[in-house]
């Protein structure tokens, strides 16, 4: 269990900057949702309580062994394929999406919680062997994320699902997969493109990635978010509006900018300062972390701790994309900042596991 | 060893990783960079443009006041109802929705919002003027739910004429047209409300205010969150008019008594002062207050009887018997004749080898310039008009305000005619044939004066000569109190001879308290006996000679003839003046029933006595 020599070789810079993005992201909540001309919204105090949980479970990913989990992480797996059937049956519907569990503090997603367990899954499974992986293994390994993938497609909620994509290659490419493989893949993702465009993506989501072009083609309509992030992050200028000065946020030119937006709000009332703190904070986080994969003492460390990483890398990135308006816009949150509470928790308790395989890795 | 293999592998990938994600960040934040340092300008100016709003206060147009005060035109608060395109989402739908809200048909807003469409987006496309409050408080419900948020409700001030009186003489409102705005009077910008008739156009530039404006915050869906700055707007100026409200309402009461069409300009034949003023038909100015609609407007503009024109300045007629009095002027100035020049009248007379008829088949027999006016007989003034020539009637006639503009202030004023050998050659390539003078001594052929000349006419033989200008401002307020407008000068002063002019005036006395035709005219104190010495003449003018009426036979057409009352009192120092003018009135002496009242209220008014109730005219229709 936890000893106490282990305490010291906790990664303290990395906690403290994880601490420091949340603690942004709790005043960003504050300062978009403070409407003083609505009641007072508490949905900052939600968030702190989502951290307190997510420090939780951080400790408790601490406490154990990380081996201890991926042992364990066929039995993970399972539970998380049964959470997302009963979130497909009995699940919450919000905004058209039946995406949550009701629990009385607030509700659960699981496909949140989905990144993590595939990491885990898939760090044991290519941990197991050695040398590259064959076409087996990556096909059994593509199937074990193909499988939660497609119950989340059906939520429907494509951008989640999405983030497990990147979990799977991270792992696969560490474990050694052929550079050419990772061309194939790349080569028939382009060729499937214009099928999907075709047959599989929904009319709004043509629609977002056509105005993503052409924003000005649909100025009122789906551009309009894009239209609007540009000028948010634009107007910020070098240092800023101010907190709680921001127009765009506070006057809700910008939808949903507590959660998917709130990137640009930090841009638009912390100004280019601002931003580059926020970057160069997740920079330090994602370095720190891999750092954590390079020093860990086996395989299996090193794929969970990218399998983890992957899916917060890519969501950063894509999410700070698109608070510029230079991405298509995508219903996907920045973690640790942005509001909402299983989001927190599985961030949280993915670092633990970072922070598990940094800390244990003089133990035998 | 594998082991040290795969070691070696995750360390190389891993820095392959790390040097991409340092990549990625970097792009990142020179993309952060570009737009917020380098483009930060532009985006600013959007954002601004995003939440702030500019709206018009409009600025109530200037009170008109009569010449005691009593309110003739005010505002009253209005509500209009415009979409604001900025933030609309799907036009379609916030057309149906507020076609079903206001109750309104959905294809007539879709014309108006089609008509505007090529617009600035943050320009309001007022799609009804003047709302009802249920309408108004319908669209603010709607508005609170989100449900309409790019529909406004403004409150507009907006013209009211308490009492529809004086439609010509107050003209009517209305937005300002392109020409207009081009034209750049008083920087007049799009969607302005002008003068665009009567006084309101030409005292536009003072009765105009200056419009305010308010900066506010709005939210995203247009909500108004706070004002930033807030200029007020400046009322316009109050004008005081010369018009005297009750003499007003006793010309208009004197006309829908009747029921004729037709013109009045009543006059303080001293100043010039216009004291009353109407044109009929008239029209209703509230119609265009807040907007006209297109079916009163295209009513107004088709009917025959012509609404909208103002028979006073710009309806040309011929004068008849009423011009009798510019040639005894004429003739008496000139010295061709005395007062006491006597004619006899055999019913008709010889002139140039043609026969000239009086309208009294028997004649009058001899009789003298004063009675020949209380007679209006015809061969008296053929005589004495052949005797003067046409020359010197031109020149007198001139003198008393006929044939000219007299210099109202109104707008499109136009000149009557009073024919002249000159004016006969020059546009007519024509001699002067002597015989035309004798149709002219009494007010025919070509000779076509205005309503309102009539009234200077009435006027300069009241004041002994001065032709005044007919004028209807008295007074303007600025907001630092009234300041008087001096009366403009006259536009002639040439003094008649007070013994002869007496001659005229006596004539003109016994039209009206003796044998005359202008009896209906008389007032009466309450004694029963006459007062205040009205002096008058009816002229009564054929629209169609007598040889075409029977051509025409049975027709629709109204052949009737024109009626005239020209009048003054009292007669030896005169406080009033003017003209009432019955289009097909039939005769002369159903204008001085509207007279009469006019007289009656004025005097009663200046007496202290209660004044008269509205009247019951009954016109005498038999010609």
């Amino acid at each position: 269990m936890f000893e106490r020599r282990l305490y010291y070789h906790i990664d303290w810079a990395l906690l403290l900057a994880i601490l420091a993005l949340c603690g942004l992201g709790v005043a960003m909540i504050y300062s978009t949702t403070s409407d003083p001309t609505r009641a007072v919204s508490r949905m900052y105090i939600t968030q702190l309580y989502a951290i307190c949980l997510g420090l939780v479970a951080m400790v408790v990913m601490l406490t154990f062994d990380y081996r201890t989990f991926t042992d364990k992480s066929h039995l993970i797996y399972i539970g998380l394929l049964a959470l997302l059937l009963y979130v497909m049956f009995f699940g919450m519907v919000q905004m058209g999406a039946r995406r949550w569990i009701p629990l009385k503090v607030f509700n659960l997603q699981p496909s949140e919680f989905a990144k993590v367990g595939v990491a885990l899954v898939l760090a044991k499974f290519f941990g197991e062997n050695r040398g590259s992986p064959s076409w087996t293994d990556l096909a059994i390994g593509g199937a074990l994320t193909m499988l939660p993938f497609f119950l989340i497609v059906k939520e429907p909620d494509l951008g989640t699902a999405v983030t497990l994509l990147p979990v799977f290659l991270a792992i696969a490419y560490l474990a050694g997969m052929k550079m050419r493989i990772l061309g194939i893949l790349a080569l028939c993702g382009i060729l499937a493109a214009p099928i999907a465009w075709r047959f599989a993506l929904k009319d709004y989501q043509k629609s977002r990635i056509s105005t993503f072009l052409d924003p000005s083609q649909d100025a009122k309509g789906a551009g309009y978010q894009q239209i609007q992030a540009r000028i948010t992050v634009g107007s910020g200028g070098t240092s800023g509006k101010g907190f709680t000065k921001g127009t765009q946020g506070q006057l809700r030119f910008l939808p949903v900018a507590h959660n998917d937006f709130i990137f640009s709000v930090l841009a638009e009332e912390q100004g280019f300062a601002g931003v580059l703190v926020a970057l160069g904070l997740y920079l330090f986080v994602i370095l720190r972390a891999l750092e954590a994969a390079r020093l860990a003492k086996d395989r299996l460390g090193s794929y969970l701790v990218l399998g983890v990483l992957a899916s917060f890398t890519f969501q950063v990135i894509y999410n700070i994309t698109m608070s510029a308006g230079l991405a298509p816009v995508k219903g996907l949150t920045l973690p640790l900042m942005s509001y909402g509470g299983s989001s927190m928790i599985a961030t949280l308790a993915g670092f633990g596991l970072i922070l598990n395989v940094r800390m244990r890795r003089f133990t035998n | 060893m594998a082991s040290v293999e795969d070691r070696r592998r995750i360390t190389i990938r891993l820095t392959i990783l790390q040097y991409l994600i340092t990549v990625v960040f970097s792009v990142l934040a020179v993309s952060f960079w570009v737009l917020q340092v380098v483009q930060h300008a532009k985006f600013e100016e959007m954002a601004e443009n995003n939440h702030q709003r500019t709206l018009a206060l409009r600025a109530p147009r200037g009170l008109v006041l009569d010449r005691d005060g009593k309110v003739l035109v005010e505002n009253r608060q209005s509500y209009s109802i415009s979409i604001v395109r900025e933030h609309t989402k799907d036009l379609n739908r916030t057309i149906r929705l507020l076609a079903a809200v206001l109750g309104i048909d959905e294809a007539g807003v879709r014309t108006i919002v089609d008509r505007h469409r090529r617009e600035p987006s943050y320009r309001p496309i007022t799609i009804v003027q003047d709302a009802t409050l249920a309408q108004v408080s319908a669209v603010r419900a709607r508005r609170l739910d989100f449900e309409l948020p790019d529909v406004v409700v403004e409150q507009v001030p907006t013209r009211r004429y308490p009492e529809t009186i004086g439609a010509h003489l107050f003209g009517y409102v209305g937005e300002v047209n392109d020409a207009q705005v081009a034209g750049g009077e008083g920087g007049l910008k799009s969607g302005d409300i002008v003068g665009q008739s009567g006084i309101e156009k030409v005292y536009n530039a003072m009765l105009m205010g200056q419009d305010g404006a308010k900066r506010v915050v709005v939210n995203s869906v247009g909500r108004e969150i706070r004002t930033l700055e807030e200029e007020q707007p400046t009322e316009g100026k109050r004008l005081q008019l010369t018009v005297d409200i009750d003499v007003q309402k006793a010309i208009e009461d004197g006309f829908d008594s009747l029921g004729f069409n037709g013109a009045a300009v009543v006059l303080d034949p001293n100043n010039g002062d216009v004291l009353g003023f109407t044109s009929r038909p008239a029209y209703d100015p509230n119609a265009f207050a807040a907007g006209i609609d297109r079916v009163t407007w295209a009513s107004l503009t088709s009917d025959e009887d012509r609404p909208l024109n103002d028979r006073a300045i710009q309806g040309r007629y011929s004068p008849g018997s009423t011009f009798k009095m510019a040639v005894a002027t004429a003739a008496l100035q000139e010295g061709v004749i005395t007062p006491d020049f006597k004619v006899h009248c055999v019913g008709s007379a010889t002139f140039y080898g043609r026969p000239f008829k009086c309208w009294k088949k028997g004649g009058h027999g001899t009789m003298d310039l004063r009675h020949a006016i209380e007679q209006s007989c015809n061969v008296y003034f053929y005589t004495i008009g052949n005797m003067t020539g046409i020359d010197k009637i031109h020149k007198w006639a001139t003198l008393l305000g006929l044939g000219e503009k007299s210099g109202i202030d109104l707008p499109n004023e136009v000149q009557g005619l009073v024919p002249s050998p000159e004016w006969k050659q020059q546009y007519r390539k024509e001699k002067w044939y002597a015989g035309e003078t004798v149709s002219v001594s009494i007010g025919q052929g070509s000779v076509s004066v205005t309503p309102v000349s009539m009234a200077v006419y009435a006027a300069t033989l009241a004041n002994g000569g001065t032709r005044v200008t007919p004028h209807l401002l008295k007074a303007v307020d600025d907001g630092s109190g009234w300041k008087p407008v001096p009366p403009p000068a006259p536009r002639s002063r040439e003094p008649i001879d007070p013994v002869k002019l007496q001659a005229i005036r006596d004539g003109l006395w016994m039209v009206v308290n003796q044998a005359g035709t202008g009896h209906n005219a008389l007032i009466k104190g309450p004694d029963g006996k006459p007062i205040h010495d009205v002096s008058g003449k009816t002229g009564t003018a054929q629209v169609i000679s007598n040889q075409g009426k029977e051509r025409a036979g049975k027709t629709d057409k109204d052949l009737r003839d024109n009626g005239w009352f020209v009048f003054f009192a009292p007669r030896d120092n005169p406080q009033i003046a003017g003209v009432v003018f019955l289009e097909h009135g039939v005769h002369g002496s159903n204008a001085a029933l509207v007279a009469h009242h006019v007289l009656d209220t004025f005097f009663a008014k200046k007496d202290g006595r209660p004044l008269p109730p509205r009247p019951e005219l009954k016109a005498n229709l038999v010609p």
